[in-house]
Parts: C-alpha cells; sequence; structure tokens
C-alpha cells in the first residue's frame, strides 16, 4: 500500500515535469526541428545571444511585467486596506467587486478591456498591457493584503493611537511593516502572472508591445524554435535557483524564530 | 480606541474605487452595452441598440455551432475539474499526511512549472503526444506498434492540457485545506471504528469542501473561456466558445456579435458559480446540523 502510494505519486510529478524534461532536452538537440535526438549541442544557447526578436520580446515582457508589478502593488495596497478598514459601503461592495479579476477568465477581461481601451482611444502598445495587467494584478495584491489585516493584532494600533502616534505615524510605523510580507508574495504573483500572460495581452497589446509570451505563439504554428527552448529551459534554471534560495532562506528564518523562542 | 478605523474611506478608499470602476466595471458594463448595438461598415460600432446580437445567437446558421461549442467547453471543463479532484486529492492527502519531510520540498515542485512559459509548457504537450511523438515512440518500444495513439488534435488532447495546466491549482487548494484539518478527529473516528474509507469520506471530505470548492471554481471557470489549450492541442479542429469568441473579435471583427457572447459566457459563469454554492451550501449545513 505504500509503496504503491508512493509509485502514485511518483507518476504525478513525472506528468508535471514532463513537459519541463521535453524542453531541456529539446533545447540541447542538435536537430533543429522535429524530436528525434540528433546529438548534443549548445548552439541554440549561443545563438540565442543574436536572435534580437526573442531578446527584444523578452525585453517588452520584463518592461511591463516590471511596470504593472509597481502600479499593482501601490493599487492592491490601497484596496487591500479598504477591504479591511473602510467604510461599510467600501467594504462591501469592494469585497464583490475585487475578485472579478480573479475569476473572470482571462479572455472575458482581455477582449472587454480591448473594446474599452478603442473606446477610449487608448493606443494599443506597451502601456495599454501595463494597464490590463495591472487591472488583474491588483486584485491578487488586494487580497493577499487583505488576508494579512485579518491575521493581524489590532491592539497593536490601537496602542500607538494610544500613545499618541497619528493617522500616517500609525500607518508607517506599525500597519505597513507588517503588511510587507503580503505585498512581497502579492507583487511577485503579478511579476510571475505578467511575464507568463498570453490571453490578455494578445488582446490589448498593439504593434511594438511583442510580449515574450505573444512571440512564442507567433511561433507556434511552424514549430517553435530551439532558440525558444533554450530561453524557457535559462528562465525554468534561473526561476529554480531563484525558489531554492527563497525557500532556504524562509526554513533557516523559520529556524532562527524556533530557535528564539 | 478608534486607531483601526482611523483612515476610514480616506485616499485608499478613493484609489480602490478608481481602480474597480475603471479597469473591472467599466469596460464589463461597456461590452454589454455594445453587445446591444450592431456591426458598423469596416467593423466598427454603430447603432440604433437592438437584439439582433443576441437572436443570432439562436439561429439556424449559428445556433448549432454555438451550442456544441458551449456543450464542448462545458463537459471539458466539466472532466478537466473531475480529472484534477480525482488526482488532486489523494495527491494533497499524501502531502499532507504521508509526505513528511519531504512536505514542504513536494508542495514547492508543485509550483515550478508555473515559470516555464504556459505556451511552452503546453506545446511540450505537442511534441509528446503527437504521431511521432514520445509517447508513441515509447509504446512502439513497448511493443505496440508504430504511432497507436492518434491524440494530437483531439478533444483528448485539449483534456490532457487542461488537466496537466489546472492540477496545481486544485492539489494546491485541496492541500491549505487539509493541511488545517484537526488531525485528533482522524484518531476519533478510528478510535471509533471507522476504516479508511468511513474516515475520509465522513471525516476529511466534509471538512475539505472549502477546498474543494475553491480548486472547482480555479479549474473550472478558466477551463470554461479557454481558447489558448484548444487552439493548441486541439488544432483548431472543435471549436470552444473560447476560440468563437476570439474568432469574432479578431479575425471576424463583429465585435457587438462578441460582445453578445462574453456577455453569454459571463452570465453562464454566474449560473455555473451559484450553483456552486447552492451545492456546497447544503453540504456544509449538513455537517453542522
Amino acid at each position: 500500500m505504500k509503496h504503491l502510494q508512493r509509485l502514485g505519486v511518483t507518476l504525478i510529478y513525472l506528468f508535471l515535469f514532463l513537459p519541463m524534461g521535453v524542453l531541456v532536452t529539446l533545447s540541447f538537440n542538435a536537430a533543429p526541428r522535429g524530436v528525434a535526438w540528433k546529438g548534443f549541442t549548445t548552439l541554440w544557447y549561443s545563438k540565442l545571444w543574436d536572435d534580437q526578436a526573442i531578446l527584444e520580446a523578452l525585453s517588452h515582457s520584463l518592461e511591463i511585467a516590471g511596470q504593472a508589478t509597481v502600479l499593482s502593488g501601490f493599487i492592491g495596497l490601497c484596496a487591500g486596506i479598504t477591504l479591511a478598514r473602510g467604510s461599510r459601503l467600501s467594504k462591501r461592495g469592494l469585497n464583490q467587486l475585487a475578485t472579478l479579476p480573479i475569476v473572470l477568465p482571462e479572455i472575458v477581461q482581455g477582449l472587454s478591456l480591448l473594446c474599452f481601451f478603442v473606446f477610449l482611444a487608448v493606443p494599443l502598445g506597451k502601456f495599454s498591457v501595463v494597464i490590463a495587467h495591472t487591472a488583474f494584478g491588483s486584485a491578487y495584491v488586494a487580497t493577499l493584503v487583505r488576508a494579512r489585516f485579518l491575521a493581524m493584532d489590532p491592539l497593536l494600533e490601537e496602542a500607538a493611537a494610544d500613545l499618541g502616534a497619528g493617522q500616517f505615524k500609525i500607518l508607517a510605523k506599525i500597519t505597513l511593516p507588517q503588511l510587507w510580507p503580503a505585498m512581497v508574495s502579492g507583487m511577485l504573483m503579478v511579476f510571475t502572472l505578467s511575464f507568463d500572460d498570453f490571453s490578455v495581452a494578445f488582446f490589448t497589446a498593439g504593434v511594438g508591445a511583442t510580449t515574450l509570451p505573444l512571440k512564442i505563439y507567433s511561433m507556434l504554428k511552424f514549430g517553435v524554435s530551439p532558440e525558444v527552448n533554450a530561453l524557457s529551459a535559462l528562465i525554468l534554471f534561473a526561476s529554480l535557483i531563484l525558489v531554492t534560495l527563497a525557500f532556504w532562506n524562509q526554513t533557516t528564518k523559520e529556524n532562527r524564530l524556533r530557535g528564539l523562542s | 480606541m478608534s486607531s483601526p478605523k482611523a483612515y476610514k474611506d480616506t485616499g485608499f478608499a478613493f484609489v480602490a474605487w478608481a481602480w474597480i470602476f475603471s479597469l473591472v466595471v467599466a469596460p464589463l458594463i461597456y461590452i454589454v452595452v455594445i453587445s446591444f448595438m450592431s456591426r458598423g461598415q469596416y467593423g466598427g460600432i454603430q447603432g440604433p441598440l437592438t437584439l439582433d446580437n443576441y437572436s443570432k445567437m439562436f439561429s439556424s446558421g449559428m445556433g448549432p455551432t454555438l451550442a456544441s461549442s458551449l456543450l464542448r467547453s462545458l463537459a471539458l471543463a466539466f472532466l478537466s475539474t473531475l480529472l484534477c479532484t480525482l488526482v488532486g486529492f489523494p495527491l494533497a492527502l499524501f502531502l499532507v499526511f504521508k509526505a513528511g519531510r519531504w512536505r514542504n520540498v513536494l508542495f514547492f515542485l508543485l509550483i515550478i512549472p508555473f515559470w516555464t512559459n504556459f505556451l511552452i509548457r503546453t506545446y511540450e504537450w505537442v511534441v509528446i503526444l503527437s504521431d511521432n511523438g514520445w509517447l508513441n515512440h515509447m509504446l512502439e518500444l513497448l511493443g505496440l506498434g508504430p504511432s497507436a495513439l492518434h491524440w494530437l488534435f483531439t478533444s483528448q488532447a485539449v483534456l490532457i492540457g487542461m488537466f496537466y495546466n489546472y492540477l496545481p491549482y486544485m492539489a494546491m487548494s485541496l492541500y491549505v485545506s487539509v493541511e488545517k484539518l484537526d488531525t485528533k478527529l482522524l484518531e476519533a473516528a478510528a478510535d471509533l471504528g471507522a476504516g479508511p474509507m468511513k474516515r475520509f469520506f465522513k471525516v476529511v471530505l466534509p471538512l475539505s469542501i472549502p477546498g474543494l470548492v475553491a480548486g472547482s471554481i480555479m479549474v473550472f471557470i478558466p477551463s470554461l473561456g479557454e481558447f489558448v489549450i484548444p487552439d493548441i492541442l486541439g488544432g483548431g479542429t472543435s471549436l470552444f466558445v473560447g476560440n468563437l469568441l476570439a474568432q469574432q473579435f479578431l479575425t471576424v471583427r463583429n465585435w457587438p456579435f462578441g460582445s453578445a457572447l462574453s456577455v453569454a459566457l459571463i452570465i453562464l459563469i454566474g449560473i455555473c458559480l451559484f450553483v456552486f454554492e447552492k451545492v456546497t451550501k447544503g453540504k456544509t449545513e449538513d455537517i453542522l446540523a
């Protein structure tokens, strides 16, 4: 029974990582097209640096994700604060509406924003994609900030007020430092979602705003070039390293906290 | 004592409402408005207000296509939710109760696939499933003959793609729910003579309903509007609602009709969410009673 369970779980993880295996394998495959193994090469990795179109798409994606992350962080913080501490009307109304960007399918968000941008004569380009990503990104930050608020001890703020701290001092010295973890994870999430987003950008991007997913999509019909596989493998390796570092950092922190208590 | 309410609806609320109204509510209202207008000569939008777009959904030209794509999308969304639950639940249980010190690592591994671009992740399934792909090679090595499976560009391939992409959401959502479970309840149930099956159905399952609902919504709703996975793995042969929508906006350029379709999709999602809530509300009340 125990072995059967382990086998099952191993199979699930193999299934989840199978495409990653294909990707990494193909990025080292000498054959430029097709799936047959034609020998090991690192040619695609060196060729990647000469592929202007892919690198440009990558830089667009990074730029858009960066801007959307900052904007979403700001709006999400404001919305999270309102969700937790606003007037009754704001709390109720926003609570219902703020989940819409998370619940609605991306295609509906993408095309409703497309129509709206055209209506307002907002030119479709990098800016429109940033705004579209901020539309849903803020919802994720707001949800996390609100959850953090609910877990916070309100006595701390009350104590600060009793000791004579003003509204903004409480915010800066008591509330924001406690909200920081939620902000960081929320913004990381927005960056990832924006960087990976195809559906919303598909509708809201215009000329000169080809993001990496859009670029990859344009290649799919003719087969993904090995350079894209190489780039994806590099992104995968980089994020694996980052995730491992974050994971390691968190566990050492937790261990340190455990040591303290 | 009033400090937690100290910043009652100030600038924060203004920013929050400005965002919700201008980027979420207004665009949705706008597509409802244009769904009642008609297509201009050059693909633009023109008045007067009309119900044509909605009646077109039931016309002999559009009706059957729309009905079959709706049914296909609903069926696939349902099947992928079911598959994700059937695989995700045991996985979540294993992570919480059996994984021991591997628990955190295994949970983290669920997130890693998200760090590869969604399109690439999905496209690699073309490589795996195609007639001369990895899977058929394996089957050939097992002696099942060349190109045993013709799955690529069928609904099975789309289902695999959806299951693959949405499984982590379901598993993580169930994990969070199962993790909160008080193990004393399980011990008590075991002491009272409940077998593993009975413990699962009478204790674990009822208490995991919040996670199951959240996970189902995270799988079902995006599956319903999915247009990229069918595009890549379905080969465009079978139309899903999402593909129909994208087509109206980008190829046919009939925005008013496309908007009417989106409104129909939103209403359908609303109905599904309502049903979800009704079904699960009954369940949770049963448990509490």
